[in-house]
């Protein structure tokens, strides 16, 4: 078997803003960038963000980069890294008008200079009052970020590689990374792409959830490729969520519905909300209104065949009032839902938003594994976990990361190409052989699971048992059930052999990199026996040594779960931040 | 399936019809299941044109936000509306 090898500096997987970021910082050196990507990459989903990017820029009012710091620490319900944290805060400025400067169309004031607005979670002098501090471009923000960065590289002559598939890492014997395997979508063809640098830049894995704000592309291909090639994956057990998703889609319903007068009810017709919050009832906060909804359903009361949604009513109101103040909800209900909420109440369900977790880094985008840097393999964007996010993602940081750390990274894989030998070394073509025989497997396959069945199955799985609210006695049997779905995707069948644009394929390849996200996602969360930012469960209890169930003296750590016999190892929380004191541990409350 | 294309191609349409945004790939699934295999010639070259707008734009036209400036492809993204109610 011979397969044909593509010689470049650099290599990046994914063209979302983290790789296009890097990819700009590379190839603007100079050095010879090829950047695959599944889809067209300004169709990546950095699209879909649209809240904006966070810096403390101070153009309306005083800002500072130390108080970003701390409203990131204290999201990220003290697991981030402090010294990535400390990083990320400290560049923001810089990289935002960076992309100012690469012809990024933020809202302006009236002076020239950047807008900015305030957003949920953004204070100023440590926690004291709301600060304006996230810049956009419009409703668009992701949207414009990726055509100024495209662009950009164009001119910069990176080498785009669109509707290329990338399958597995090459890892040299002592672990070095030497590139990827890919797959050319038009042919099915399969090559090696091997450079001095890898970037991972893959994005996130919402789809492992049943119910998912995640466009289809998001099938944590990264997350896949790194655990089959002995990456371990860092704090997969942190998702966030949000509260009403229309049960099926995932297309969100903003939460001005229940302003609105909205009702949520279970299957008896009941306002299971007064049970909960008899004072706030409907408009109670976001985590206590998802605890509710899901041990509703938990508890038999879900709706629907399966029993896995509630409803949200808002039949009562004034059909009048729907159509003036809530007119895209009725939209979105009859397209997404097929129901018109004026007649009949809106199926929905808590979705999965942003995965915190992924391969881990350092704040130079280098992997890190048991304190050693993976040579030559980076990781950056939602792929990655550097950690800054922590436990739970403050609004807005989710594009500074993307920029912050593309370039982060970018620069690093700079400085290792100059100082790397200049022949490329021999190929170990033993990665590129397992890669190759796993698509051969599946070429040669003829009985076994559709790869739709077992997908549906992962997903209702990882819902059900390891979702926005946690129960200890449903994360032990969803270990046990994800095991039997690997079983399942390790036997999927496709009857589509044929050779050109193979989307069969394409999805039974993507839900073999999913499965790997959703056992280390189950079996992070089930070993975690705390409640700490977006991982929340029933058996931690709120007790004046453990606030809000988190067990600081137990579980401060990160995990790092192992392909290999689904281990667990943990790592420390980097405390110290590089310049400044720690920020101390205190409860977390808004 | 319709005879003047080949199967390669519809394939090619359908991998093109995933998009950076969940709202566009929940309409187009739908689409391209349903609807795909029967379109006419011309219809098929709309919606290969279609397929080439940004995805914020395009979800607009879809959700009848804004009317798609391009005349002519107004007719299969009415197409698309239809399936959707």
């Amino acid at each position: 078997m011979t397969v044909p090898v593509r010689k470049f500096d650099a290599v990046i997987v994914g063209a979302g803003g983290a790789g296009l970021r890097a990819a700009l910082q590379l190839s603007e050196a100079g050095l010879k960038t090829a950047v695959l990507s599944k889809v067209f990459p300004t169709r990546s989903h950095t699209v879909a963000a649209q809240g904006g990017v966070s810096a403390s820029l101070g153009n309306s009012e005083p800002d500072h980069w130390h108080w970003h710091m701390y409203d990131t620490v204290k999201g990220s319900d003290w697991l981030g890294d402090q010294d990535a944290i400390e990083f990320m805060c400290r560049e923001a400025p810089n990289v935002v008008v960076e992309l100012e400067h690469f012809g990024m169309p933020f809202d302006r004031n009236a002076d020239g200079t950047i807008y900015q607005r305030p957003f949920g979670g953004h204070m100023s002098n440590f926690g004291e009052k709301p600060v304006r501090r996230a810049c956009a471009a419009a409703d668009r923000t992701g949207h414009a970020m990726l055509h100024a960065l495209y662009q950009r590289n164009v001119r910069a002559n990176t080498q785009f590689f669109v509707e290329w598939m990338a399958l597995d890492l090459v890892r040299d014997e002592q672990g070095n990374v030497q590139g990827v395997v890919a797959m050319e979508m038009e042919t099915s063809d399969i090559y090696v792409f091997q450079a001095k640098a890898t970037l991972f830049a893959t994005g996130g894995a919402g789809r492992i959830f049943a119910s998912s704000t995640n466009a289809f592309i998001n099938t944590g291909d990264g997350l896949g490729m790194a655990a089959r090639a002995g990456i371990p994956l860092e704090d997969m057990e942190f998702w966030q969520f949000h509260p009403t998703g229309v049960a099926g889609a995932g297309v969100l319903i903003t939460e001005g519905v229940r302003g609105e007068g909205g009702i949520l009810r279970n299957s008896n017709g009941e306002r299971f909300m007064e049970r909960y919050a008899p004072n706030a009832k409907d408009l109670a906060s976001r985590d206590v209104v998802s605890r509710a909804m899901v041990t509703e359903i938990n508890e038999g009361r879900g709706c629907g065949p399966n029993k896995d949604h509630v409803l949200l009513d808002i039949t009562h109101l004034d059909p009048e009032v729907i159509k003036s103040k809530l007119p895209g909800i009725r939209e979105i209900s009859i397209k997404f839902a097929g129901v018109d909420p004026i007649k009949a109440p809106i199926p929905v369900v808590p979705t999965c938003h942003y995965q915190m977790g992924g391969i881990p880094t350092n704040y130079k985008g280098e992997v890190v594994v048991n304190d050693q840097i993976v040579s030559g393999f980076y990781a950056a964007g939602e792929v990655a976990c550097a950690s800054v996010h922590g436990a739970n993602r403050l609004g807005t940081n989710s594009l500074l990361d993307l920029l912050v750390f593309g370039k982060s990274s970018g620069n690093s894989m700079i400085d290792f190409i100059k100082h790397a030998p200049k022949d490329l070394p021999v190929l170990n073509t033993a990665d590129v052989e397992r890669s190759v025989a796993r698509v051969d497997e599946l070429n040669q396959r003829s009985s076994g699971v559709e790869v739709n069945d077992a997908r549906l199955a992962m997903q209702a799985t990882m819902q059900k048992h390891c979702g926005v609210f946690r129960f200890k006695d449903m994360l032990k049997e969803g270990a046990e059930k994800i095991l039997e779905v690997e079983k399942q995707v390790a036997n999927i069948v496709i009857a589509d052999k044929s050779k050109t644009f193979n989307t069969a394929r394409l999805e039974a390849l993507e839900l073999q990199n999913l499965i790997e996200v959703a056992k280390a996602t189950m079996i992070s969360a089930e070993a975690r026996t705390e409640s700490r930012g977006a991982h929340v469960r029933d058996d931690a209890e709120d007790t004046p040594e453990r606030p809000n169930g988190r067990d600081d003296q137990n579980w401060l750590k990160h995990t790092l779960w192992h392909r290999e016999g689904n281990q667990l190892k943990y790592k420390p929380v980097t405390m110290k931040p590089l310049t400044v004191d720690t920020i101390a541990l205190k409860t977390r409350s808004y | 399936m319709n005879s003047f294309i080949d199967e390669a191609e519809l394939k090619r349409i359908l991998w093109r019809s995933r998009r950076g945004l969940l709202e566009l790939d929940l309409q187009l699934e739908r689409f391209v299941s349903e609807a795909l295999p029967g379109l006419s010639a011309a219809e098929l070259e709309d919606y290969r044109r279609l397929l080439l707008l940004p995805d914020q734009d395009f979800l607009e036209y879809l959700n009848g936000k804004a009317p798609c400036p391009d005349e002519s492809l107004r007719p299969i993204i009415a197409r698309i509306q239809a399936l959707q109610s």
